[in-house]
């Protein structure tokens, strides 16, 4: 599924290490996204999937490393380049991370109405388009407390999709969804990577989500400070040697675990 | 996969154009061309609107052929340009979208989306209004009625079992309002005591009583403007601080992690708060008294008062009833303060501007309170005659 190999990469991540203080969660990472591909970050708790994300996204400054959006640096890029940068990439957070104080409809035509001149009443049919698409077009005068937990995130999605922007970067999606959203929003991703060509860059640790959109995954530990396995999910699941890679996969619990 | 892939990340390719020509059946042909995306179309769509408005009686024909891009603004214009009502002989239609971008407009149900997208509030009458204003007055004196037996019974829980009160939280919440409190007590109270000592000095100058500043100044302090004010500067302080973080914690989920735990919100948190008010408070106003009567020798040295005679004349005037009746005030205070800080923190609803009105009310009504029960203290003591 992914682009043609020729094409440069939308994200590319050079030599990026990362923690807090002295503590170093991720040493010298290499990895780079290709145009319109479904590209998940896995990995098990604490082994720094949404540092990782938070870096890429601009949130936090790295310790050393650069991380190129559509050929910008985002590490040092400031001021109106930053902004241009921004305006690339769409971002969920895992509590979904909706203002509070707006409807639903109004998180959704913020970013309209801040970076394009069209009239009201087209923000407002594309804003509830958006949220058509993640099934909410029917709590769009809703506030974000009146809606459940799962029913957030999908509306943060919208939000994120809202000026159609070529990356969307997602912070575990599907957690706390039912089996059926999750599915449902699976396929949203998968069709709209398919018809509009946009990338995603997804955190994840469903394996159900992972073998039904992941065009390739990388996979992060804890004690390698780093990625140790990285392609296609269905592969990586079949034919890795990793003992680590295999019981994340095969949902294993670790043999020394077991006998402690 | 499609050319629509490599046009994607490039945002300003071909920006979205129209052009309208007459068809040979006498419908309308609105051919829209180039890349259709939020940034793009905001004039289109205002040209294609106008145009189909002023033919409302033909048939409008949307080519979309020559569209290399179409996100979900292009997606907006289309299902906007669709959903118009129209006759049926007088239809428009879409053709010649690129299966891909006509996959993305399928999905969406035209008839749903032409409903209006919230429904409208209903203005309640005047009288409706007046009676909701009521019950909620009433919902609200209810809970804090309720809260201050609650808390009372908490309270009284803790004096009678003094083991079971978290001492560690109250020592650092005695810091907090305590000690932490004292560099801005210390200035408030000393600019206060120059302040009132300086205004009441220059006019009594004129009839050479300078001295009797001393008593002014003395009994204003102690009496009133100490304690008073140090509740007022705490309730900024302390009771905002008290409002903000139980409000967090119940946005946060952890009132309802402690209440499931089955360790009373009450206890937890509002009784060593009170506990730690009511120690810190009246050391404070004593606190601020003496620096508050020190400011005001200070000041009259510069009236050639000597310090000496100040000190006299404040001691004379001054006794220990004026002092402890200052200061019987200040556990009440604390308990006000706390109290109230606590409670809103309490009611906070949910998300971030929740914290933020919580901590509005705590401090406006502690400090509302706070006059109103000096207030009453003045009128017992001059009925007791103190």
């Amino acid at each position: 599924m992914s682009a043609p190999s020729a094409s440069a990469p939308i994200v590319r991540v050079e030599g990026l290490t990362v923690g807090y203080d002295d503590n170093v969660i991720l040493h010298d990472v290499n990895f780079s996204v290709s145009r319109g591909e479904v590209f998940m970050i896995l990995g098990g708790s604490g082994s720094g999937k949404s540092t990782l994300l938070k870096h890429m996204i601009g949130l936090y400054q790295p310790m050393a490393g650069h991380v190129f959006i559509d050929g910008a640096d985002i590490v040092t890029a400031e001021g109106a380049a930053r902004q241009a940068i921004l305006t690339k990439f769409g971002v969920t957070y895992q509590s979904g991370a909706l203002f509070g104080s707006m409807t639903l409809l109004e998180n959704v035509r913020l970013p309209l109405e801040e970076y394009t001149d069209l009239p009201l009443p087209a923000m407002d049919l594309i804003a509830r388009m958006k949220l058509e698409l993640v099934g909410l077009e029917v709590f769009c005068g809703h506030m974000p407390s009146e809606i459940s937990g799962g029913q957030q995130k999908r509306a943060a999605i919208a939000r994120a999709m809202a000026l159609d922007p070529a990356i969307l970067f997602l912070d575990e999606p599907s957690a706390g969804l039912d089996p059926i959203t999750s599915a449902e929003l699976d396929t949203l991703i998968r069709r709209l990577a398919a018809n509009l060509g946009i990338t995603f860059v997804i955190v994840s640790h469903e394996l159900a989500s992972i073998y039904a959109i992941g065009d390739r995954v990388i996979m992060l530990d804890k004690r390698s400070q780093g990625i140790i396995a990285e392609g296609d999910p269905r592969v990586l699941r079949d034919s890795s040697d990793n003992p680590l890679v295999r019981q994340f996969f095969r949902r294993e619990v670790e043999p020394e675990a077991e006998t402690a | 996969m499609s050319a629509a892939v490599a046009d994607a990340p490039d945002r300003p390719v071909a920006a979205a154009r129209l052009s309208i020509t007459d068809a040979a059946d006498g419908g309308l042909i609105l051919a829209l061309a180039g890349r259709l995306d939020a940034y793009s179309i905001a004039q289109v769509w205002a040209q294609a609107r106008a145009a189909l408005d002023a033919a409302p009686s033909r048939r409008v024909s949307v080519d979309a052929s020559a569209v290399v891009y179409c996100d979900g603004g292009g997606l907006a214009m289309l299902v906007d340009l669709l959903r118009q009502p129209r006759a049926p002989d007088a239809a428009v239609t879409v053709r010649g979208l690129r299966p891909e971008f006509q996959t993305l407009l399928n999905q969406y149900d035209i008839s749903l989306l032409g409903a209006p997208a919230a429904p409208p509030v209903e203005r309640a009458d005047a009288i409706a209004e007046i009676g909701h204003a009521a019950a909620t007055l009433g919902r609200d004196m209810r809970t804090q009625i309720g809260f201050i037996g609650e808390t009372s019974g908490a309270l009284w829980y803790a004096i009678t079992h003094p083991s079971r009160v978290r001492w560690k939280d109250v020592w650092y919440t005695c810091e907090q309002v305590g000690a932490n409190a004292l560099p801005i007590v210390a200035l408030i109270s000393f600019l206060l005591g120059v302040i009132l000592a300086f205004d009441a000095a220059v006019p009594m100058r004129r009839f050479g009583a300078e001295l009797f500043v001393a008593d002014l100044v003395g009994l204003a302090i102690v009496r009133e403007l100490g304690p008073l004010m140090t509740a007022i500067l705490l309730a900024g302080r302390s009771g905002a601080a008290f409002a903000a973080e139980i409000g967090t914690m119940k946005v946060n989920e952890e009132l309802n992690a402690l209440t499931t735990m089955g360790l009373d919100p009450v206890r937890f948190l509002v009784v060593t708060r009170i506990i730690a008010a009511v120690l810190m408070v009246p050391l404070l106003s004593f606190f601020a008294d003496l620096i508050g009567v020190l400011a005001g020798g200070v000041t009259m040295l510069s009236f050639n008062i000597p310090f000496v005679t100040y000190v006299n004349e404040v001691a004379s005037a001054v006794d220990l009833t004026d002092v402890l009746a200052g200061l019987v005030k200040t556990p009440v205070f604390a308990i006000l303060i706390a109290g109230i800080g606590c409670l809103r923190g309490l009611q906070t609803q949910t998300g971030a501007s929740a914290v933020g009105i919580s901590t509005t009310r705590a401090v406006v009504s502690a400090i509302v309170l706070l006059v109103a029960v000096d207030g009453i203290f003045a009128v017992i003591y001059y009925i007791l005659d103190i």
